[in-house]
Order: C-alpha cells, then sequence, then structure tokens
C-alpha cells in the first residue's frame, strides 16, 4: 500500500511511443517536476494529451513528442507557449486539435470505458475535416439529430501534480479550481502523482476532505516533490513565477536556446533548479496570481 | 449628465461593448479580455443585473470585480463555477462570451488556431480553445482592437475554430438554431450579420469613422444597416462606473496609442 516513489521512478514506468496526459491548465498546476525528469530521460515519440502549458512546449523543444492531442498551449500572462509555437510552425508535429470541451468528453469516455461520447462541439469547423478519424453519429430517436462521436481519449499513462497526498495515493487539491485532473486520471491505464506534500496517511475533517476529486485506486505512484510545479502556479500555494517564464521565452529566440535553459535549469536535478530558481522558500512564496 | 465629458475610444468601445449583453436575460456573462469584460461588468451594473458574472477564475460574484491589482478589495462570492460547470454551463447554452478572434469571414467564422497553412503554419496562435463548443451552443460576440483586413479576411478564414453561417459547412441533421453571433466591436465601428442572407452589416459608426473606411479595411463587402448612426458616446454614469472597474486604467493600454473616442479632424 505504499505507493511513494521518486520521479525518476515515475518515469522509469513510462515507454517510448506512449500517450501521456498532463493534468492542470495552461500555466497552472502542471507536474513540472516529473515533467523535467522526462526531459532528462530518454524517453521519446510520446503522445501528449494536454490542456497545455509550458510542459508542451517543454517536451516539444526536446523533441520528446511525435503527436499532441491539444485544445491550446499558452502561458495565459503571455499569450503564445514560445516552444509549442516554434515547433507547430517547423510542420513536424502530428496534431489531433480538439475543443476544449471535448478533451474532456473524451477523457470522461475513457474513464466510463465507452468508446465515445456524443456532443455538437466540433461540428461546422475544421476540428472534423482535420480529424476524419472523429466521426459522427446519428441519433437513433425521433430527432434524428447528426451529433459528433467524441471517441475516447485513452490514457496509458496520466501525470499529475497536487498539494497533498499521503503515501496510500489519496490526494488533495486545494486550489480553487480542480480542473480536469479527475478525468486524467480515470482515463489512464497508471496515474503518478507528483504532491508539494506527501504524508503517511491522511487523517481529514470533513471540509478538508472534499478537496479529494479522484480515488487512490486510481492512482500508481505518488512522488514527493515540493514546488513541484513550478514554473507553473499551485493555488493555493503559490502562484507561476513570471521572471522564469520570461526566461524559458527567451530561450526559444536564443541560437542554443534550448541547450542553454537544459544545462541551466533541468540536467543538474532538482536542488539546483531550486537554487537557479531563488531557492524554495521564494518559489513557495510566489504570489497567486489575480484574474 | 454633461454630454460634454471627454472619453477614449476603449471607453466608446466599452460602452459599444455593454450594450451587446441587454436583454441576453440570466445568462453567463464572459468578456474575454480587458474591454470585453469591463462592458459586461457595465452591462451588470446599469442595464442588465440579472447577468451571471465570474471572477475570472473558479467563483460567482455579484459585485463585477475590477480589473487589476486589488488592494484592499475583497471579493464577495456568491456561487462557484469551475471550468467543469463553465462547460456545463456552454453545453446547456446559457452564456454570452465576447472574444477576440485572429481572423473573423463574412460567414462570422473565426479562427484562434494558426495563420497560413494548417501543417506548416506562418503564425501557430493559442488553438481553437473552446470556441467550436462556444459557438454552436450559446451566444457569441467579438471584439476586434485592430479593424484591418488581416483580421476580417477576404476569403475563408485559415482554420475554422468557430462555426459560421456558411451553408456547406453544415452536414445534414446537424442543428443550427443553437447558434447565435450577435455582434463584433471593433476600434471602427459595430457590425453584425444579420443582413440578407446573413451577410454583414455595419450597424453604428464609431465618431468620425466614414462608411468607406470601414468598407476599405474589411476583405469581404458590408452593408449598412438601416438606421446606421454614430455608435453612442459614453455619459457620465457610464464613464464613472467603467472607472470603478479599472482603477488602474489598463484600459488605456488596450488600443494603441490610446486614442480618443472622439478623432480629431485630420
Amino acid at each position: 500500500m505504499n505507493k511513494q516513489m521518486t520521479a525518476a521512478d515515475a518515469v522509469a514506468r513510462l515507454r517510448d511511443g506512449m500517450t501521456v496526459g498532463f493534468g492542470g491548465w495552461g500555466p497552472r498546476r502542471k507536474p513540472m517536476a516529473i515533467v523535467r525528469e522526462i526531459l532528462r530521460s530518454s524517453l521519446k515519440d510520446l503522445t501528449v494529451v494536454a490542456y497545455g502549458g509550458p510542459e508542451v512546449g517543454m517536451l516539444c523543444a526536446a523533441g520528446k513528442v511525435k503527436k499532441l492531442v491539444f485544445g491550446f498551449a499558452t502561458l495565459d500572462a503571455i499569450p503564445l507557449e514560445p516552444w509549442y509555437r516554434k515547433i507547430r510552425e517547423s510542420g513536424s508535429l502530428e496534431l489531433m486539435e480538439l475543443d476544449e470541451g471535448m478533451f474532456q468528453w473524451g477523457l470522461r469516455a475513457a474513464g466510463m470505458r465507452l468508446p465515445f461520447l456524443p456532443t455538437r462541439c466540433g461540428l461546422a469547423t475544421d476540428v472534423t475535416r482535420l480529424n476524419p478519424e472523429i466521426r459522427t453519429i446519428r441519433s437513433p430517436y425521433e430527432d434524428g439529430e447528426t451529433l459528433l462521436a467524441m471517441p475516447a481519449l485513452k490514457l496509458d499513462a496520466a501525470i499529475l501534480h497536487v498539494n497533498v497526498a499521503d503515501r496510500l495515493g489519496n490526494t488533495l487539491v486545494t486550489g480553487p479550481d480542480p480542473y480536469f485532473d479527475h478525468l486524467f486520471a480515470r482515463a489512464a491505464e497508471a496515474c503518478y502523482v507528483s504532491a508539494e506534500r506527501v504524508e503517511e496517511r491522511l487523517q481529514l475533517d470533513a471540509a478538508q476532505a472534499r478537496f479529494n476529486t479522484f480515488e487512490r485506486y486510481l492512482v500508481s505512484g505518488v512522488v514527493e516533490a515540493p514546488c513541484g510545479a513550478h514554473p507553473t502556479s499551485c493555488p493555493s500555494d503559490y502562484g507561476w513565477d513570471m521572471s522564469h517564464f520570461k526566461r524559458y521565452v527567451a530561450s526559444a529566440t536564443e541560437p542554443g536556446g534550448w541547450q542553454a535553459y537544459m544545462e541551466e535549469f533541468v540536467q543538474p536535478g532538482e536542488a539546483a533548479y531550486q537554487d537557479r530558481n531563488g531557492g524554495i522558500e521564494r518559489m513557495a512564496g510566489l504570489p497567486l496570481p489575480v484574474f | 449628465m454633461n454630454e460634454n465629458t471627454p472619453f477614449t475610444l476603449a471607453e466608446l468601445m466599452i460602452v459599444a461593448a455593454s450594450e451587446a449583453w441587454r436583454d441576453n436575460g440570466e445568462v453567463l456573462a464572459s468578456g474575454l479580455g480587458i474591454i470585453p469584460r469591463l462592458g459586461a461588468g457595465l452591462a451588470k451594473l446599469t442595464h442588465s443585473p440579472e447577468l451571471l458574472m465570474t471572477d475570472s477564475e473558479a467563483f460567482l460574484v455579484e459585485d463585477p470585480i475590477p480589473v487589476g491589482p486589488r488592494g484592499d478589495y475583497v471579493p464577495k462570492y456568491s456561487g462557484y463555477m469551475s471550468f467543469e460547470r463553465v462547460f456545463e454551463c456552454v453545453w446547456g447554452g446559457r452564456r454570452h462570451a465576447m472574444v477576440g478572434p485572429t481572423q473573423i469571414d463574412r460567414w462570422a467564422q473565426t479562427n484562434l488556431s494558426c495563420v497560413g497553412d494548417y501543417r506548416q503554419p506562418k503564425a501557430a496562435m493559442l488553438g481553437v480553445r473552446g470556441l467550436p463548443g462556444n459557438s454552436i451552443n450559446h451566444i457569441n460576440s467579438f471584439f476586434v482592437p485592430n479593424h484591418s483586413p488581416r483580421v476580417f479576411v477576404a476569403g475563408e478564414v485559415d482554420m475554422v475554430s468557430g462555426v459560421g453561417f456558411k451553408p456547406e459547412r453544415w452536414d445534414d441533421g446537424v442543428r443550427r438554431d443553437l447558434m447565435d453571433i450577435r455582434v463584433a466591436v471593433t476600434d471602427l465601428c459595430v457590425m453584425d450579420w444579420q443582413g440578407p442572407g446573413n451577410s454583414a452589416r455595419v450597424r453604428s459608426l464609431h465618431p468620425g469613422v466614414s462608411f468607406e473606411e470601414v468598407q476599405e479595411k474589411t476583405g469581404f463587402p458590408l452593408l449598412k444597416a438601416e438606421g446606421l448612426g454614430e455608435t453612442p458616446h459614453p455619459g457620465a454614469a457610464q464613464l464613472e462606473i467603467i472607472r470603478r472597474l479599472d482603477p488602474h486604467d489598463l484600459r488605456a493600454a488596450q488600443l494603441k496609442g490610446n486614442p480618443p473616442g472622439i478623432r480629431p479632424a485630420a
């Protein structure tokens, strides 16, 4: 029942060519410590499924992504994700570009072990023209309506970052919005969760327990990763790091920029990463963004 | 009311945007970007208190939250509206969003994905985001801070992200009656698609702008709406509310050069 492991243990369970979903939303609560571990690994040819933020750009920059299943990639305060943009414009990415709502619908279908779920989203747009594998279906009832049959987005693995976990795999998301992490967990064969704090066993009152958004039977591994969402935000603990984002954005326009970013922030490991971002106290104290 | 209060073009556009939410009923008003958001807030605080709004994160509020740093202001929440619930709202049709697409065409189709060839685009933008689902499910309006043929393109948008009125795009049996495209508020005019066969029209021109100029800066033919006149000027009471909702004057940075609402004579 002890599911605690290191980020390296979790990444060692992944294989080339896997379909991997990343929780969070844009620059919010992304499992960046595990993403950095993937960047350090030899993994390749991944199909990345995400409401994209910097994890998408970084995995693209590092040549890890064969196919991207997404609705957007953004850093919010900096609207265009720099490395996604650069790699996307080079024409080398396979894409399945989906409406944000279709995306969660596909995860939901996978979690419920259904081949598809019907929706109107995506009809009459290029989402259907560009993804001919997405079919339509006719309602079997009197209305006879033509609907889009959003295929299940089945994941080999989901990678999430939460505020609190215990060694059994119980998790709490204490920010105001849980996003769709619970659906990623349900859609995946295996789910690896990094957490700001890992406890032996959660012992909560009823109000705290409501911050639990999915069951521990979905969780295969728990990784302790303080400030593990940095440079993205981790409400209610800390905000995103604009100065780091700016440094990262600049790497996309500098010659050898990605290699330099890797050498400065990724290759030396998490302890050095924290030092180079002003230390864990600074990172943990980054103010939450105001919308 | 002093009708001679000076105002900026951004303030004129906020007032024009607020009009889009008039008589919508109890729907979620989502203004994406500073000017649309201030327009939604102004609508709620003046003619349409029934509108629902969020804190732009996850909670519902009855008092629109001022944009930018909040200082001592502490929001009071009236409910919850996570992203998951926003989709439930969208698919149920109880929302009017005003968004700023990269491209808009004569059929009111929109693009937020990329410019140029899809496989190897000249410019990758955000991605389709929620446009496909929003556009087919609920009321939508557009905000365009730089009216030009680059936005209002001559042909079809490069990647159709939001649905429009092009019949060839709609297969048999697909419901078209749930889509509802209202207006585009631009830095030159207010437009709609209520001409014959959903053709684009100019409803009102901003002070000092001619129909000919709007046509010249639009990639497709425009009609003049019946009663085409000048976009209403902000009144003193509206300007007071706008200042309260935008205490740091973020609106001044939304249009290049923060032009005055009434163009100086050339």
